[in-house]
């Protein structure tokens, strides 16, 4: 190895360079998991033999309701997923198989969500929202979201790529419009499906603003606004706990991300790419 | 017959997208745009159409002037910033380097976890006497310093949590880019002589032209939309010196419930994400011809 080093001197400094990098890139991550590991009062000292404990995640768990706040997030993310898919594939569907006069400009117009997303103008959708009666609740968190621009643009571009033959095989087969969507194009965009699952999945795992904006309970709150309740009691408290909530509150998704890590990367490349 | 049939089946299959697109896109756009010209409404006191009062008070609002001010400073930084360092990294991960998996992994994983969550592990990572940053600056003897306390490094401590969180998700589309790359040409161009920079510079960045528009323009749009770690770490403190335009609306919006000027400065975030939109569709229009 030594030897291999010495004969690439250029392989062993792109390692190096690369190594480095990555090593600081993971620091801050790092250095919250060594502090929710340990009992706060070794958190001011630097020494590799200290007692681990599970305490602070104990304690976090019982200090604020964050299993009531995960089912919420859960909640939240599968209405979102479920009624996206629904909303964007008939859409995408319209655009693909029953074009009308005026249906590129409508395309056009869609688009526009693209640059414009719901959060920007939170001011008019919470008006919006309680004048619907939608105010902390899980569907009017996820409502301004389900006619996804980019979920449309994504299933325009996958539906538009199937050839025509095979939808008039199955026309021939006696197939009206809904089983060919159901029995032809879904299952050949079943790809592109997973991508938008996975990229949608983690926006509204993340999204925070419009959540805070909009929720004012425990029983609608999702996880990361209940995450920020609870650190903004604790801040500058106690950093083992707010550092131990922190890394509670990341765990699915971070685990799901480590076990399906190539789906994940491929699946962000695929959405972004079209 | 086929026509009107089509237009029947297409409209009612586009009716929910439609529907929910005007109550949550479109028709806020209309209402943000009347209510910017009324007062807010008030106890008994109903809103009055005002002109262009709120655009008046704006223009000579301090706070709105800085807001844009940081907005433009915290676009311009992070965005060549992260995309060279996205760059730089996937060069990394696309050369022969050992443990490739693992290093790849550690530049993307910020990117998969929640603005709120990383607002949080950096307020950790930057906290006076606690934080690894404050640690390592005390062994030179230059501890105690409050980043996100001081004016005139607070932005830039945003800044880098922002680099942080963009670089491994660009870094991802410059590598499917780089893998796109047809090996005979680096190999004509090592063939020619050239230097590693003379090939990144005349044949590599040339060639990820495309994928760097791309990513540019998600990244601007990113500048003006996510303002969740203003939210956790400063909100906008100190002497607004991390108030970014989105963060402000919020402010004015929610917390003074000023829905009348929160309206006017809307208008501005939109006109400058139409500006961005105008600019990407030229660009998008040409990538669809060609393909």
């Amino acid at each position: 190895m030594n030897a291999d080093f010495r004969s690439h001197p250029v392989a062993a400094l792109t390692t190096f360079a690369g190594w480095f990098l990555a090593v600081l890139w993971v620091s801050p991550l790092l250095y919250a998991v060594w502090t929710a590991f340990h009992p706060a009062a070794y958190g001011a000292r630097f020494d590799l033999f200290m007692p681990l404990t599970l305490e602070n995640f104990v304690r976090v768990w019982n200090a604020a309701p964050f299993a009531r706040y995960f089912l919420n997030t859960f909640a939240l993310v599968t209405v979102t997923l479920v009624c996206q898919f629904i909303v964007c594939t008939m859409a995408a569907y319209a655009f693909v198989c029953f074009p009308f006069r005026g249906s590129n400009v409508l395309f056009m117009l869609v688009l526009v969500q693209l640059m414009i997303m719901p959060e920007v103008l939170l001011v008019e959708n919470y008006r919006t929202l309680s004048r619907i009666g939608l105010l902390d609740t899980i569907v009017g968190i996820a409502m301004p979201y389900l006619a996804s621009a980019f979920g449309i643009f994504l299933f325009r571009q996958t539906f538009k790529s199937i050839p025509k033959e095979l939808e008039e095989a199955a026309r021939l087969e006696g197939a009206n419009g809904l089983q060919v969507l159901v029995r032809v194009f879904v299952p050949i965009a079943k790809p592109t499906y997973i991508a938008y699952g996975l990229v949608t999945v983690s926006y509204h795992w993340n999204n925070f603003l419009w959540p805070l904006v909009v929720t004012n309970s425990v029983e609608t709150r999702p996880i990361t606004v209940g995450l920020q309740v609870f650190a903004t009691i604790e801040q500058g408290v106690d950093w083992s706990l707010i550092t131990a909530a922190t890394l509670l509150s990341v765990a699915p998704l971070l685990v799901a991300f480590l076990l399906f890590q190539r789906q994940f990367v491929q699946s962000f490349m695929r959405a972004g790419i079209r | 017959m086929k026509a009107s049939r089509n237009a029947l089946y297409g409209g009612l299959l586009l009716l929910p997208a439609a529907v929910l697109l005007w109550t949550f896109t479109y028709q806020p756009i209309v209402t943000t745009f009347i209510d910017s010209l009324y007062s807010t409404p008030r106890g008994r006191r109903p809103a009055a159409f005002i002109g262009f009062d709120q655009y008046e008070t704006m223009f000579a609002d301090p706070v709105f002037w800085k807001a844009m001010l940081n907005n433009f400073i915290y676009a311009f930084a992070t965005i060549p910033l992260s995309m060279a360092m996205a760059l730089a990294m996937a060069l990394l991960v696309n050369s022969k380097l050992r443990g490739q998996a693992a290093v790849r992994m550690a530049y993307f994983t910020p990117t998969i976890l929640p603005m709120v969550a990383v607002a949080n592990i950096w307020l950790f990572f930057y906290a006076p006497d606690y934080g690894l940053v404050d640690r390592v600056l005390q062994l030179f003897g230059l501890g105690g310093q409050n980043f996100l306390g001081q004016p005139d490094t607070a932005l830039a401590a945003l800044i880098v949590i922002t680099i942080w969180k963009e670089a491994g998700f660009f870094m991802i589309f410059y590598l499917a880019a780089l893998q796109q790359i047809s090996p005979t040409l680096m190999e004509a161009a090592s063939l020619e002589g050239a230097s590693f920079w003379q090939t990144l510079r005349r044949v590599t960045i040339p060639l990820l032209m495309p994928t760097t528009l791309f990513i540019s323009v998600n990244a601007v749009i990113g500048a003006f939309r996510l303002v969740d770690h203003i939210v956790v770490m400063t909100k906008g403190a100190p002497d607004n010196a991390t108030t970014l335009l989105l963060f402000y609306i919020y402010q004015v919006g929610f917390g003074y419930w000023d829905t009348g000027y929160a309206a006017a400065l809307t208008m501005v975030l939109l006109v400058i994400l139409a500006v961005i939109a105008l600019v990407q569709f030229g660009y998008v229009d040409k990538r669809i011809h060609y393909r």
